[in-house]
């Protein structure tokens, strides 16, 4: 069979790349060329496919054959076998955790079945790099008809018919927030795409724009002809380097092919697009406090009303929308809001991305209908928790968010399920937790974020915020009282109702949410100063249990700080003045003698 | 304040920098980040260059500067080393490698190594939560950082190190 058509697929997103995907790139062209292949095969570098777990990925079209961890050293045989040979290399290809066989067909994968992709229908299909594989993909073709078939209003009908709610956290009604911008005053009007994704642990808006950063150029130039503005910004944070540049990259390509500049396809619509850097502010997601920080200054939010719709980037009436929310602009246009309502439930339809990470087996980018259950995202996409422990929690919404627990597992996920549940929707983040977590200290993690993040402005957060993870570094540390739950929760409520922006409103929700599921570790920790998931250091102590320990010596050598004793031989002891309670003798211990209380 | 004198060729890439932004206040951010790029840090002195040419006051370039924590106005390492400590990389012990660096390295957060070095800080999720816990030492990304790669990682970068 002569190997025509061939295309092979690198994932070359952030997560593969960071594990060599370059090298793979250049040592299948070497191995394509020692077989005389290289005009033949197309090797392609993509955004993301989703399965960071398992990367770098390599996929093989048109059999849709899906090769994982693979190496550089393994190019030459994958070459020689399925390229030459037709026949796929079955030790790379992905095994079923359950039934432990090879999958050949990604779309086998369980990772794959319930995933619907709609904003990231191009994400590890095409060359980021590469127009021209976005355009036929119909790319640019809802631009086209838009400018050429549809009024504004027609534009903005089919968006609000489509009922798409923003994908940044708050899922405001696209349509509506369009026709705001739209019938507001103003002598010119912008345009702005918040690509500043502070979730830590979150990184969908990353992937479609390092996979597909034509689809959010398309949707602003559409967004740009139904409000009425002139000019397009896109806020993204300094950390995301190669997204940056494949924006930058994309950007000048489209003004090359006339789809961004004057006169736009002939249509007389004059649109441009230029990129604002963040650098490193979590507020400044906050849309008021974006717009300050595209102004040059300090990125604090101010009050709303009025809002960016109204009064935004230099005064003038300003559109922000989230990246994935724009992402799903053009496939609604093409497809119709019919087709959209129809993926989803009533009142969140589409699809959300989630990056779905922690303590699951299949850590990576998902994109699911709206009304799955968080029990099918983590046990059959997710593939189950790590290491056969046990399910504890999964936080979405990141630090404004709260967790949900084994009760929340069959709620069908949207926007009002999630908050009615103690949680949000929020970005996308989605980390689960096992056994070993402790809420407590989680709780203060995500403290600890809040009041570094916090710009300070208003007392309430700034304050309020830093006491909250001061009383919650009390109770990890072992000094915590009884009376202290109920002072959280007093503070938690003042800091909610009294903060300037949604920052602070939000900040004490993963405590509150803590608080309500997992009260009992709390009362663990102030009532008999126990850490349940032995987690807080200062609440833990190792012991050596002498009928299992054997004298092998191993974790007295292994101790940094010399705080075990014993003869060969004999039980071993460690002295808890000494011991810094860094876990080291835990791991070397290979017959369970070290034991936590 | 210690007077610190810029070299004249660098305070002509500065001003140019400033010019090809054309001198204007809305592009501090912008001029910022390539000034830290050109300087590794934001000295008072680069900021006072930059006040004047953007006819802004000192204290309003200052204020930005302090306010994101991307710009820095202490000079990092030969080799900065980010430990990620956004939630994935958490979750997955992501503290425990943090804690490893500063013991063998003998250095806090936001520290540099007296031979000037290794720096040392934290930074939220650069994407790559698949990887956790991540690890970044200047542009090269770390995955699946446990504590005893540590020592591996200071050596690459650092053979003579003794730790
Ligand atoms: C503290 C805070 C952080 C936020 N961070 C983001 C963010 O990183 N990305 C984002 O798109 N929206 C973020 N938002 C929401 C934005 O303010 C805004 O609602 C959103 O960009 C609107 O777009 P959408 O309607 O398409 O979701 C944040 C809000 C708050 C209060
Ligand atoms: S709530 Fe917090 S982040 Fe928001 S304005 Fe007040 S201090 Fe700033
Ligand atoms: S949380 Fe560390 S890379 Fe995302």
């Amino acid at each position: 069979m002569p190997p025509t058509n061939y295309h092979l697929l690198v994932c070359a997103g952030t997560g593969c790349r960071a594990s060599q995907s370059e090298a793979i790139v250049q040592a299948l062209h070497e191995a394509l060329e020692h077989h005389g292949l290289l005009s033949h095969v197309q090797v392609v570098r993509t955004g993301c496919f989703g399965f960071c777990e398992q990367g770098p990925v390599v996929k093989v079209m048109p059999d849709n054959t899906f090769y994982v961890q693979v190496s550089p050293l393994d190019a030459e045989e994958l070459v020689a076998e399925h390229l030459v040979k037709g026949r796929r290399l079955r030790r790379l290809l992905y095994a079923d955790p359950l039934t432990g066989h090879a999958i050949g067909d990604a779309s086998d994968m369980a990772f794959y079945k319930k995933q619907i992709r709609v904003a990231l229908r191009n994400c590890g299909f095409i060359n980021p790099e590469n127009i021209n594989e976005y355009i036929a993909r119909d790319g640019y073709a809802a631009l086209a008809r838009v400018l050429g078939e549809l009024t504004p209003e027609d534009t903005i009908a089919i968006i609000k018919e489509s009922g798409l709610r923003g994908r940044g956290g708050g899922g405001f009604p696209t349509g509506l927030k369009w026709e705001l911008t739209r019938k507001a005053a103003g002598t010119q009007k912008f345009v702005v795409c918040n690509a500043d994704e502070g979730d830590p642990g979150a990184f969908m808006d990353r992937s479609i724009l390092e996979g597909d950063p034509h689809s959010v150029i398309e949707a602003m130039a559409i967004n740009a002809y139904c409000t009425g503005a002139s000019a397009g910004l896109v806020y993204i944070r300094a950390e995301y380097p190669l997204a940056i540049k494949r924006l930058r990259h994309a950007l000048e390509q489209a003004r090359e092919y006339g789809l961004l500049g004057e006169n736009i396809l002939n249509a007389g619509f004059n649109f441009d697009i230029s990129i604002r850097y963040g650098a490193g502010a979590f507020v400044c997601g906050e849309e008021t406090a974006l717009i300050h920080s595209m102004e040059g200054g300090r990125g604090e939010p101010t009050v709303k009303p009025p809002f960016p719709s109204e009064s935004g980037y230099q005064g003038m009436p300003t559109n922000v929308n989230n990246v994935e929310t724009y992402a799903n602009i053009p496939i609604i246009v093409l497809k119709g809001a019919q087709w959209f309502r129809g993926i989803g439930t009533p009142s969140s339809p589409g699809t959300k991305v989630f990056a779905l990470a922690g303590k699951v087996n299949n850590v990576g980018l998902i994109e699911v209908p709206m009304g799955i259950t968080l029990r099918e995202v983590i046990f059959d996409i997710g593939g189950g928790i790590k290491d056969g422990k046990k399910f504890k929690a999964v936080q979405t919404g990141g630090p404004s968010g709260g967790c949900l627990t084994e009760k929340h597992l069959d709620v069908p996920i949207d926007y009002d399920n999630l908050l009615a549940a103690g949680s949000m929707m929020g970005s996308g983040g989605m980390i689960v937790m096992d056994e070993d977590d402790c809420m407590v200290a989680v709780a203060k993690f995500y403290l600890e974020f809040t009041v570094e993040e916090s710009c300070g402005k208003c007392a309430p957060c700034r304050i309020g915020n830093k006491r909250l993870h001061e009383m919650l570094e009390k109770i990890t540390s072992g000094h915590g009282v009884p009376e202290d739950l109920n002072r959280l929760r007093s503070l938690a409520q003042v800091i909610k109702d009294t903060s300037l922006c949604g920052l602070g409103q939000t900040s004490p929700n993963p405590v509150l949410s803590t608080l309500a599921h997992f009260e009992h570790e709390y009362q663990a920790h102030v009532n008999e100063g126990r850490c349940p998931a032995h987690r807080c250091k200062d609440l833990v102590h190792y012991v050596i249990d002498a009928e299992s320990c054997i004298g092998c010596t191993l974790c007295a050598r292994a101790c940094p700080v010399d705080a075990i004793a014993g003869d060969k031989k004999q039980p071993h002891v460690i002295d808890a003045e000494k011991c810094i309670r860094c876990g080291a003798c835990l791991e070397k211990c290979k017959f369970g003698a070290v034991l936590l209380t | 304040m210690a007077i610190v004198k810029i070299p004249q060729q660098k305070l002509e890439a500065l001003t140019q920098i400033c010019r090809s932004h054309h001198n204007q206040a809305g592009e501090l951010i912008n001029v910022l980040h390539a000034a830290q790029q050109l300087f590794g840090y934001l000295p008072a002195e680069v900021q006072e260059v930059i006040a004047n040419e953007l006819n802004i006051s000192l204290a309003k370039v200052y204020g930005v500067v302090t306010f994101y924590s991307f710009f820095t106005m202490l000079p990092k390492g030969e080799h900065p080393i980010s430990v990620c400590m956004g939630t994935a990389c958490y979750v997955r012990g992501a503290e425990k490698v943090l804690d490893e660096f500063r013991r063998l390295l003998k250095i806090n957060i936001g520290e540099t190594t007296p031979d000037g070095r290794f720096s040392l800080s934290c930074l939220r999720c650069v994407g790559a939560c698949g990887l956790a816990p991540v690890v970044m030492v200047g542009d090269r990304v770390f995955g699946r950082v446990s504590p005893d790669k540590v020592p591996d990682i200071i050596h690459e970068f650092a053979p003579e190190y003794t730790v």
